[in-house]
């Protein structure tokens, strides 16, 4: 469960200071589909680097699971990374002339697990992304955008994660592989998976069930999808 | 992050550039190679002059002209260049030393020496009959100077068989030839049996006549180079050492021993005196090598640095999915290590090949020694983590955000 109490963001930079983050509230419950939208420039990035504990706010707390990441040491930030977060970028970022399976079972390394389950874990996470099993030891550079990012979003998974973040997903994708990988997430969260999503584009916020709207730092509309 | 994936993240990594990889530790393998062969061909040097001054003789002390200013010095010092010994001082120590067993003073030069057409240049050593006892020679044909040779001033030689090579060819009897040596008639009454050996004193290369005939022929005086002293057992040296100074202090009229214008030096001196100068080559000729392992380091440096800078977004995105600093700079640090490590398992191989076809050839004997390869190998592994330190602590650093977005 994620709970967001007034977060800010200010970059200090050399002589100014920008304010991306004004004082951000909400909460998401676990196996939540979520989407953060809002225009370019708004902070959603900004947003996620925080919720994905890559980055610490400014002000307020944040409240993963109960516990607070928002005052967490760089090395205790790198542990929540790894037991919680899955991560699923707009540039795919697949370790290039690396195998499928390689690239999907690298998070595992840092939690120890031995090779014969790594593998195996790659294996289920990418069965539930539906990729076909003869991609599986191409390399990843081989790969058509969609089958990167599903090879992506199985990365994500694998170390079976509380909460998966995935920033503008279909932003390098055709409308009709963006389809295929909005539905991948369907999937997951029909699973148990919470997901939040973030886009610019209201299309794409439609497949979620909750749509937060972001504007200037703050929060300017937190609707849920009337259950069809 | 496991020991095992740690070298197997290692290992991909390295083996994705494989050309860039073989190049940079080319300076490694260089310097590590060069450092192995040097030390092997000091060593090798060191051990020759050992066995060389071990097998001129037992027991030995040897009495040479000359102020003993300290190492180094009595060597440059030494044959010829002060005329303060005589033959009476020889004679006297002979008379009155009794501890030792043999005398053997020694007149030593270098001489053009010719035979029917051919000619040479060689050491001649004039000196009495006790030689071949004091030094460890044998004769293998005819005889050796007598003491009535020496007694008669007679013209006879005996000859070293690598002159005999160089003026009569090899296998050719000697014997009953004559050889003219700077212009005088001598008549070749024996051979030595070779004793091997190479350097600055061959006993092989040598000619050896009666030290009255040279001093008379040769030098036209009655100084000796140096007089060799036997003694019965490694006991008395010490007895014979301070009997012998204080002889010839007596017949120069020296009240002050430091003012002595001769030294008596034991084997064991000399050997020490040969190793600090073999040492010295030694350590003079690893640094030169170990430059050149320091400019491989730079190599290594450079290429991690580069590596690190083009995985930006990978090292972004190992943060991303969990990696800490620690995890990141261990593998900056390994792939350092292992270039290094490699290079220094190449070069040692490549060194001791080298060393091999140095003494193969005939250059000088080499010797690699377990502590040098053991040593090269520490230093390799410390040049990896030294250099690769600096490269690997950056990528750690990286700020995962920055470098996810990181073109
Ligand atoms: N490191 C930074 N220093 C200063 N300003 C930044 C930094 N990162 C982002 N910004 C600014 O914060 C604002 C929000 O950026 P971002 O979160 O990436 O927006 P979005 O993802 O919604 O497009 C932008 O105006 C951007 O210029
Ligand atoms: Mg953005």
């Amino acid at each position: 469960m994620i709970v967001l109490d007034k977060i800010t963001k200010t970059y200090f930079n050399a002589d100014e200071e920008v304010p991306v983050l004004k004082g951000i509230s909400f909460t998401i419950n676990d196996g939540e589909y979520v989407a953060i939208m809002g225009p370019s420039g708004s902070g959603k990035s900004t947003l996620m680097h925080i919720l994905g504990a890559l980055d610490t706010p400014t002000n307020g707390s944040y409240l993963l699971d109960n516990q607070d990441v928002s005052k967490l040491s760089e090395k205790e930030l790198a542990h929540i990374r790894k037991d919680k977060i899955g991560f699923v970028f707009q540039s795919f970022n697949l370790l290039p002339r690396s195998t499928v399976i390689r690239n999907v079972a690298l998070p595992l390394i840092y939690s120890r697990v031995a090779k014969e389950e790594r593998t195996e874990r790659a294996r289920q996470a990418l069965f539930s992304t539906g990729l076909s099993e003869d991609r599986f030891s191409h390399l990843s550079n081989q790969l058509s955008g969609g089958q990167m990012q599903r090879v992506a979003i199985a990365r994500a998974l694998v170390t079976n994660p509380s909460l998966i973040l995935a920033d503008e997903p279909t932003g390098n994708l055709d409308t009709a592989t963006g389809e295929l990988v909005l539905d991948t997430f369907k999937q997951l969260n029909d699973k148990g998976h919470t997901i939040v999503l973030i886009t610019h584009e209201r299309d794409v916020a439609e497949h979620a069930n909750r749509i937060i709207y972001i504007k200037d730092g703050s929060v300017l509309r937190d609707e849920a999808k009337k259950s069809s | 992050m496991k020991v095992a994936d740690l070298l197997e993240e290692t290992y991909i990594a390295l083996s994705a550039n494989k050309a860039r990889s073989a190049l940079t530790i080319l300076g490694i393998v260089i310097g590590i190679a060069s450092v192995i062969a040097m030390t092997a061909i000091g060593q090798g040097a060191q051990s020759t002059i050992q066995s060389s001054i071990t097998s001129a003789g037992s027991n030995l002390l040897y009495v040479t002209p000359g102020q003993q200013r300290g190492v180094g010095v009595q060597v440059s010092a030494g044959r010829g260049s002060a005329q303060t010994l005589t033959q009476e001082d020889a004679d006297a120590i002979q008379q009155e030393v009794s501890l030792a067993k043999n005398v053997s003073p020694e007149l030593t030069r270098r001489y053009q020496v010719t035979a029917k057409g051919t000619n040479t240049n060689t050491s001649v050593i004039g000196t009495t009959f006790a030689y071949p006892d004091v030094h460890n020679m044998q004769v293998d044909q005819g005889s050796f100077i007598t003491d009535a040779d020496v007694k008669s001033q007679s013209r006879v030689a005996v000859i070293g068989p690598t002159t005999r090579d160089d003026l009569f060819g090899t296998d050719a009897n000697p014997i009953g030839s004559t050889i003219k040596i700077n212009k005088v008639e001598f008549r070749i009454i024996g051979m030595t049996v070779a004793k091997g050996g190479s350097g600055f004193s061959n006993p092989d290369d040598a000619i050896y006549v009666p030290i009255s005939t040279a001093q008379r022929y040769l030098a036209g005086d009655k100084y000796v180079s140096n007089i060799s002293v036997q003694a019965n057992d490694a006991e008395s040296m010490a007895t014979i050492q301070q009997q012998i100074t204080e002889l010839l202090l007596q017949r120069h009229k020296i009240s002050d021993p430091l003012q002595a214008d001769f030294t008596v030096m034991n084997q064991a001196d000399i050997l020490a005196m040969a190793s600090s100068v073999t040492g010295t080559l030694t350590i003079l000729l690893a640094s030169i090598a170990g430059i050149s392992l320091l400019v491989g380091g730079v190599g290594i440096m450079n290429m991690m640095l580069t590596n690190v800078t083009e995985r930006t977004r990978e090292i972004g995105l190992r943060k991303a999915i969990g990696a800490e600093e620690s995890d990141i700079s261990m593998q900056f640090l390994i792939e350092s290590v292992m270039l290094t490590f490699l290079g220094g398992a190449i070069g040692i191989i490549l060194g001791w090949i080298l060393a091999f076809g140095v003494q193969y050839l005939g250059f000088t004997t080499t010797k690699v020694t377990w502590d040098m390869v053991l040593l090269a190998f520490g230093v390799s592994a410390l040049i990896g983590i030294i250099f690769g330190y600096y490269p690997a602590r950056r990528a750690s650093k990286l700020n995962p955000i920055q470098a996810l977005r990181f073109e």
